[in-house]
């Protein structure tokens, strides 16, 4: 399980969880799941389109995901913003459709955008990951005072003369260059519930922030690690370990704090 | 005309069928996209697309007709998301999130499962971005029939869902059970959801539900008008998609045509970007 085309992924996959549980956190303080959903779907229509004009499809994806992150925060600023980023995000995988019919036999490489390929995550792609997850955490923790009260209550951070538009603006980078992290590796589709499902948990079993963020993380951390071995030993796609295992995560920590709570 | 609309358009059978059937989901997906929009469930509308797409992979690897796949997909993923949602209604966007999440794993199993276990190629493409000239004819007065099951259910609680939508206080003053009516209304999208992403995959449908609707309240803000005005959006930015998409094969030299969500897709955004600037310009005037 530890042999050498599987350390990339061991190695790589950490990084992953470890941005997923980090920027999750605000993902589900901000109610922002939707946006979490829609630029990495959306910004694998930049790696379509990339893979089209022969360049990487890494490039593809920072573009198309940071484009995304700034079209969602810009239009979601007037106007609602779960329509904004419905817009946004159709418009980009209309794009991808037409990417991907202009190329040809792409479904292995569809498949992989979509649903990960850990399994086959090259040495080369090692170094820029750890670049890309390191500048990522910087963000985070630099950010994490000011990013937290703008979360939670806006009004005030204002009144505290904290530039909440300017905030959004790096959230929203954020989770771009999130994505362009985690597309390649779990895929567009499964790295939402990474971030989505240990940060829900983690919120329910304290409520102190810093906590939660590292509880997240950690959170994160043990379902890629689980879902990596079982993927390794099953053979089936780690997408589903990781989507499914997100929510099962959820489901024990919802139930068991509640069980705790009727004992009392 | 002829310049328009490229040879045999209106004598090809497979292009008549989409013509139609785009109309019957388009105009469905329109009426509910209204409320959807209304209720700010953009999020849960879009989800549900890709919970129908699990069914329908699930469907696909089990053998059974993909049309319940699809639509027991939404209804099962809308009653999770209500389910894991119900105590808190400020969470609803985590649940969604998680149940989201959890059938997107699930269609990453099946179609794996489904792509190792047949010689069928396409699946994942034909699964998520559908393709409307390829829809069975046999599903076409199935899609009719629940369109029409749809349109009438929504016309039977609209004024009841509207009050609850835009004035819950109100709604409950007036003893309208918002509850039942917000489950029936799910109910409702989750159906036109398994429709529309059947025939037309998931990208499509999450366009059709979202895009008119909200082009057509940009415009109007009475809500009949609205939904009026959303239908014929619909309608016409689906039309215009596939005479654009046929008419693509004559484009290029490569011979090889745009996809009908991509071209469906191109007009509602380009409609939607029209209303904003009108508004603009009405705004000024004023």
């Amino acid at each position: 399980m530890f042999s050498s085309f599987m350390l990339n992924a061991w190695e790589v996959g950490s990084v992953v969880a470890l941005v997923a549980g980090l920027v999750g956190y605000f993902v589900v303080l901000r109610r922002a799941a939707f946006a979490a959903h829609a630029i990495p779907n959306g910004a694998f229509a930049g790696a379509a389109g990339a893979s089209l004009i022969g360049q990487s499809t890494l490039l593809g994806l920072g573009v198309f995901s940071v484009l995304g992150g700034v079209a969602i925060t810009l239009m979601g600023r007037r106007g609602r913003n779960d329509v904004a980023t419905a817009l946004v995000l159709v418009a980009m995988l209309g794009l991808g459709s037409a990417f991907l019919s202009q190329g040809t036999g792409y479904e292995g490489q569809l498949y992989g955008l979509l649903f990960g390929e850990i399994l086959g995550v090259s040495s080369s792609s090692v170094v820029p990951v750890f670049i890309l997850g390191a500048c990522t955490c910087a963000i985070i923790l630099a950010l994490f005072r000011p990013l937290l009260l703008a979360s939670t209550a806006p009004d005030l951070a204002r009144a505290q003369g904290i530039r909440v538009q300017w905030l959004d603006m790096a959230f929203g980078v954020m989770l771009a260059l999130t994505t362009t992290l985690t597309v390649p590796v779990v895929g567009a589709l499964l790295m939402f519930p990474l971030m989505i499902g240990p940060p829900a948990a983690a919120r329910i079993c304290t409520k102190r922030p810093g906590a939660a963020l590292a509880l997240s993380a950690a959170f994160a951390l043990v379902v890629l690690w689980v879902s990596l071995a079982l993927a390794y030993q099953l053979n089936w796609p780690v997408g589903f370990f990781v989507g499914c295992g997100s929510a099962l995560l959820y489901a024990t920590v919802r139930v068991g704090t509640r069980l705790r709570a009727m004992s009392h | 005309m002829r310049y328009l609309f490229e040879p045999g358009l209106f004598s090809s059978s497979p292009a008549l069928h989409a013509l139609f059937l785009s109309a019957v989901v388009a105009a469905v997906s329109a009426v509910v996209g209204v409320y959807v929009i209304l209720r700010s469930n953009s999020f849960s509308g879009h989800a549900l697309t890709d919970v129908a797409t699990t069914g329908g992979a699930g469907a696909a690897f089990v053998g059974f007709a993909p049309l319940v796949g699809f639509i027991g997909g939404a209804l099962a993923g809308a009653g999770a998301i209500e389910v894991v949602g119900r105590d808190n209604a400020q969470h609803r966007d985590t649940a969604t999130g998680l149940v989201l999440g959890a059938a997107t794993g699930l269609s990453a199993l099946f179609l794996y499962l489904t792509a190792t276990n047949s010689t069928t190629t396409g699946v994942t493409q034909q699964v998520l971005f559908g393709s409307i000239f390829s829809v069975s004819t046999a599903t076409i007065p199935v899609a009719a029939l629940l369109a029409i099951l749809i349109v009438g259910v929504m016309g039977l609680i609209a004024r009841p869902l509207t009050l609850a939508s835009l004035s819950p206080d109100i709604a409950r003053a007036h003893g309208v059970p918002s509850r039942r009516l917000g489950v029936i209304f799910l109910v409702c999208t989750s159906v036109s959801v398994g429709l529309s992403a059947i025939t037309l995959g998931s990208v499509l449908s999450t366009a059709l539900i979202i895009g008119p609707a909200a082009t057509a309240l940009r415009l109007s803000k009475n809500i009949w008008r609205a939904t009026l005005a959303s239908v014929a959006i619909g309608i016409g930015a689906c039309w215009a998609g596939i005479v654009i998409a046929y008419d693509s094969y004559y484009w290029h030299r490569s011979s090889q045509e745009l996809p009908v969500s991509c071209c469906v897709v191109a007009v509602i955004v380009a409609f939607y970007g029209a209303s904003s600037a009108l508004r603009r310009l009405r705004s000024r005037h004023v």
